[in-house]
């Protein structure tokens, strides 16, 4: 299916996050979107997607010309979309998901078996394989976002929207969603995918097309190299490689011995911690999802809601058993990994975000009163410091685009002196040129002698920071070792295997 | 005609009214003007003039429509000389009755909503302003008949006690909520039960029943206890400041204080504030206290102000109608002081209907239930007026995910 865009403009208010854009899409076709965080990729997205009203320009399909009033239209001209938050309903079957939306009914009843076998067929043909009678809740992550994008198959989606959908996903499970999307390419789908890693732009694309400031700047194919698309995105040249200065620990400052954790079920989930992290130092913490870093971020946070036993110091002070406030308060900085969940308030604006944490503190505020001017002050400077694109300090933070609102939290966190910096996923959906601002941010929160804690999912960002790198597996450590050890030894290590 | 040639081609951008009309304060004007629309249609039909001339409908359908019109213009004219201002009076002071019962009526209710709205911007639905009302009034009484204070003692400290009551009440689902995470809906609405009985028997005991009466009301409050009355003739009385300046004063925590921005914060994600450090339990736990006090201050209002004594049907309602108040005043402490002056004139207004006009009081709750309905609704009223969506911010929330 062939989709064009002719002249598309998405105003809100007086702000243009989409100028004057047009893009051809040709049937089996794979078009990457790059662009800086605030580009305007997601609007863009959705305007085809008829969740938003271009203020201007048209749409066209397969030649037609479109007016979508809601995803609904979008969907009937052949347009489908997979959200990065899955708007699947858990405890149904991935037949019932299917089916949510465009029933079919056999006389007054449900016919779920026609759905069932329409999954099946669907799954096969794109060589999918998912079954449709699992419940979704039981999925990983991964097959989830398979079952998104069955039911846009079903519904016929000769155009294929993927707004971001590697930022969730393992390696492993970028790998897989790659190949869909060359199964799905041969068999004639247009796919538009947006990614800030460019690896996987470069492996998908068939042709690049760059946003900036809501206008499309050029076109790049994907035998470019990253740093030239880096280039062209951001506009000056960016170092894709942190410059770090060899490592001067000191004292240790997060010790973390015999840690164990367990749900409220009692399943275990931590087994048995014991490790340190100096002053000066970053500890990169790398595993495959799912293997207690999210729940050992927590621990040490004090957020946890389990029975943890053992022991956690920070400066020498125990942590466990104390409250988020006494532990942030102790000089603790944390960067939840889901932003949207725990890290920001989206119907608060920017400026209160980015106090979240620190409103009660001076200079903030004084005997429990805000202290507006300071804090307005404050957050005006991290906007700046942290070049957070948004309409004003006063915007919601609803209105920021994805990576920018990473921007805040990261903004938060690094915005007092620390003594430990825990963060999760620090760099989730950011561009290229923030990335190597934020990397820069953290190297130097290292330097002036913090203990850095980063956990994340992807590999070269463990690699890019970390002095140490402790491999988890199922809720262990299962070894420290150096970034210099190869990546397939890191891979057999997240894997669970030993040398020894 | 350049200005035609614009339009298509932007396809038909909405006008500035409509723009304005589809805004928040847009959807309640327009809910309200549905809301009275509808009720007219009842107001109609239950009017024996136009049923009789429907009989003949087929035969005059004009006798019909103009019996129709006649009953809503004049049932619509009492509800509003009986909300504002009485135009065949003699005297200034009472022309403007009217707006004294409209405000005493709307006093207890701004109190009322206040306390439900402020437990909604933590995220908690508080059902129990009902009990938590008579909570207060129960306190406010006994302080106020009990104790011979000179006023500027025993005003303040009958209004306390209204507070103090009312805080207690709240503050136990406050505290089931806290330690147990017991829904606030269920046990609130328990606690109305218990105190509508608590009441009811506290005034079968000499402590409280006026002497010489078997019916369920205890003595008067002493002169020095009463809210002071602002014109002789006017049952309007001092409660109306006690109730601005709550309004003010809830304003002023939910916008400047460190705890109603945690209020605030626990109300709109209550994860990213555990997570930012704040107690999600205690904030559970204070702001029941204070919705409660809140609710308790507009017992005192009913008990100090308007009744003068305690009765057993002393809450009348108030604290369901504060539901609704705050829905109205889209829980924003100025617009529950405008939700509740307007359900204030209703009731006053409704009770002039029924005896200008005989139109049934029931029909200002079908007017108001109608008003509820369509603000819970915006999508409904948008269509009706054909209005634009305008940002579409709840959609798109859900819609959007964690990108963007
Ligand atoms: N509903 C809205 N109201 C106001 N401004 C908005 C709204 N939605 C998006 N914006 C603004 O439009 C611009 C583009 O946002 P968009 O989400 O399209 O960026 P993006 O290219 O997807 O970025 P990212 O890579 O971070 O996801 C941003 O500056 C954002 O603040
Ligand atoms: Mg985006």
């Amino acid at each position: 299916m062939k989709l064009e865009l002719r002249n598309i403009t998405k105003k809100f208010g007086d702000f243009a996050a989409n100028e004057d854009i047009s893009l051809i899409v040709n049937p089996g076709e794979i078009v990457a979107l790059l662009g800086e965080n605030g580009a305007g990729k997601s609007t863009l997205m959705n305007v085809v997607y008829g969740l938003l009203q271009p203020t201007s320009g048209e749409i066209f399909v397969n030649d037609v010309q479109e007016d979508f009033e809601g995803p609904g239209d979008a969907m009937t001209a052949g347009i489908g979309m997979v959200h990065q938050h899955f708007m699947l309903v858990p405890p149904f079957t991935v037949a019932e998901n299917v089916m949510l939306g465009h029933e079919h009914t056999k006389g007054a009843f449900l016919d779920l078996d026609a759905a069932r076998s329409e999954v099946r067929r669907v799954s096969e043909a794109y060589n999918l394989q998912v079954d449709p009678d699992a419940l979704v809740e039981d999925l990983p992550v991964g097959v989830q976002q398979r079952v998104e994008i069955i039911k846009a198959l079903v519904r016929d989606a000769g155009v294929l929207i993927l707004d971001e959908p590697t930022a969730v996903l393992t390696p492993q499970e970028t790998d897989e969603l790659l190949g869909i999307m060359r199964d799905l390419k041969a068999k004639g789908t247009s796919i538009v995918f947006i990614s800030h890693k460019l690896r996987e732009v470069q492996a998908a694309a068939d042709r690049i097309v760059v946003i900036r400031r809501g206008r499309v700047v050029g076109e790049a194919s994907p035998e470019a190299t990253k740093a030239e698309l880096a280039g062209m995105m951001v506009g000056r040249e960016v170092s894709l490689t942190v410059e770090k200065p060899p490592g001067n620990p000191g004292e240790p400052v997060l010790q973390v011995s015999d840690l164990s954790a367990a749900d409220l079920e009692g399943r275990p989930i931590l087994r048995d911690l014991n490790f340190e992290v100096r002053a000066g130092e970053i500890l990169g913490v790398a595993g495959v999802q799912g293997n207690g870093q999210t729940e050992l971020a927590e621990v040490l946070t004090g957020l946890y809601e389990g029975e943890v036993t053992g022991s956690i110091t920070m400066d020498g002070k125990e942590l466990t058993g104390r409250t988020p406030r006494e532990i942030l308060d102790g000089g603790l900085g944390y960067v939840p990994e889901d932003r949207e969940h725990d890290g920001l308030i989206s119907s608060f604006t920017v400026t209160e975000n980015l106090v979240l944490d620190q409103f009660g503190n001076a200079p903030y505020s004084s005997g429990g009163v805000l202290k507006s001017a300071v804090i307005d002050k404050r957050a005006d400077e991290l906007i700046e410091e942290f070049d957070v694109r948004t309409q004003g300090a006063a915007a919601p933070v609803s209105s920021l685009s994805g990576g920018n609102k990473q921007k805040v939290v990261m903004a938060r966190e690094m915005s007092r002196e620390l003594r430990v910096l825990v963060a999760s996923q620090p760099t989730r959906g950011v561009d290229v040129g923030s990335i190597e601002f934020l990397h820069k941010r953290i190297v130097s929160e290292r330097e002036r002698g913090a203990a850095v804690l980063i956990i994340s999912s992807e590999l070269d960002e463990i690699y890019a920071l970390s002095d140490r790198i402790a491999v988890m597996y199922r809720g262990a450590i299962i070894g420290v070792v150096g970034p210099d050890t190869s990546r397939d030894e890191m891979g057999l290590l997240m894997a669970g295997v030993t040398n020894d | 005609m350049t200005d035609a040639t614009t339009v298509t081609q932007e396809q038909k951008p909405p006008s500035r009214v409509r723009t304005a009309l589809s805004g928040t304060a847009g959807i309640t004007f327009l809910s309200i003007v549905m809301a009275l629309i509808i009720g007219a249609f009842f107001i109609a039909f239950s009017d024996p003039a136009v049923q009789d001339a429907s009989s003949y409908f087929f035969a005059k359908p004009f006798d019909t429509l103009s019996a129709a019109w006649t009953s809503v213009v004049e049932a619509y004219k009492a509800l509003l000389t009986g909300m504002l201002f009485n135009p065949d009076a003699s005297s200034l002071v009472d022309a403007l009755k009217p707006l004294s019962e409209t405000i005493t009526m709307a006093t207890p209710l701004i109190l009322g909503g206040l306390s439900v709205a402020l437990a909604f911007r933590a995220g908690l639905f508080n059902i129990g302003a009902e009990g938590q009302i008579i909570l207060g009034s129960i306190f406010a009484a006994y302080i106020g008949f009990q104790f011979s204070l000179p006023w500027f003692i025993h005003l303040p400290l009958a209004v306390l006690g209204a507070f103090i009551g009312g805080a207690i009440w709240g503050g136990i689902a406050g505290f089931l909520k806290a330690k147990t995470g017991a829904h606030e809906v269920i046990t609130t609405i328990m606690l109305n039960w218990i105190a509508i009985y608590l009441v009811a028997w506290l005034l079968t005991k000499p402590a409280f029943l006026r002497e010489g009466r078997q019916d369920p009301i205890s003595p008067p409050v002493a002169d020095s206890a009463e809210y002071p009355s602002i014109v002789d003739q006017w049952r309007v009385h001092a409660g109306i400041i006690v109730a601005i300046l709550a309004a003010a004063a809830v304003a002023w925590l939910l916008d400047k204080s460190t705890l109603g921005f945690q209020f605030r914060a626990v109300g709109a994600n209550a994860n990213a504030a555990r997570t930012a450090g704040m107690n999600v339990s205690r904030m559970y736990l204070l702001v029941m206290l204070i919705a409660g006090g809140l609710a308790g201050l507009a017992g005192s209002a009913q008990v100090l102000g308007t009744e003068k004594s305690l009765t057993g049907g002393i809450s009348a309602g108030i604290g369901f109608d504060a539901i609704t108040v705050a829905l109205l005043g889209r829980a924003n402490p100025w617009g529950v002081v405008a939700a509740g002056l307007l359900f204030g004139g209703l009731r006053a207004g409704g009770l002039n209907m029924q005896t200008a006009t005989g139109t049934p009081i029931d029909i200002v709750l079908v007017i108001q239930a109608l008003i509820v309905l369509f603000i819970a609704a915006p999508p409904l009223v948008r269509s009706v007026f054909r209005l634009p969506e305008t940002g579409g911010a709840g959609f798109m929330q859900t819609a959007k995910g964690w990108n963007g």
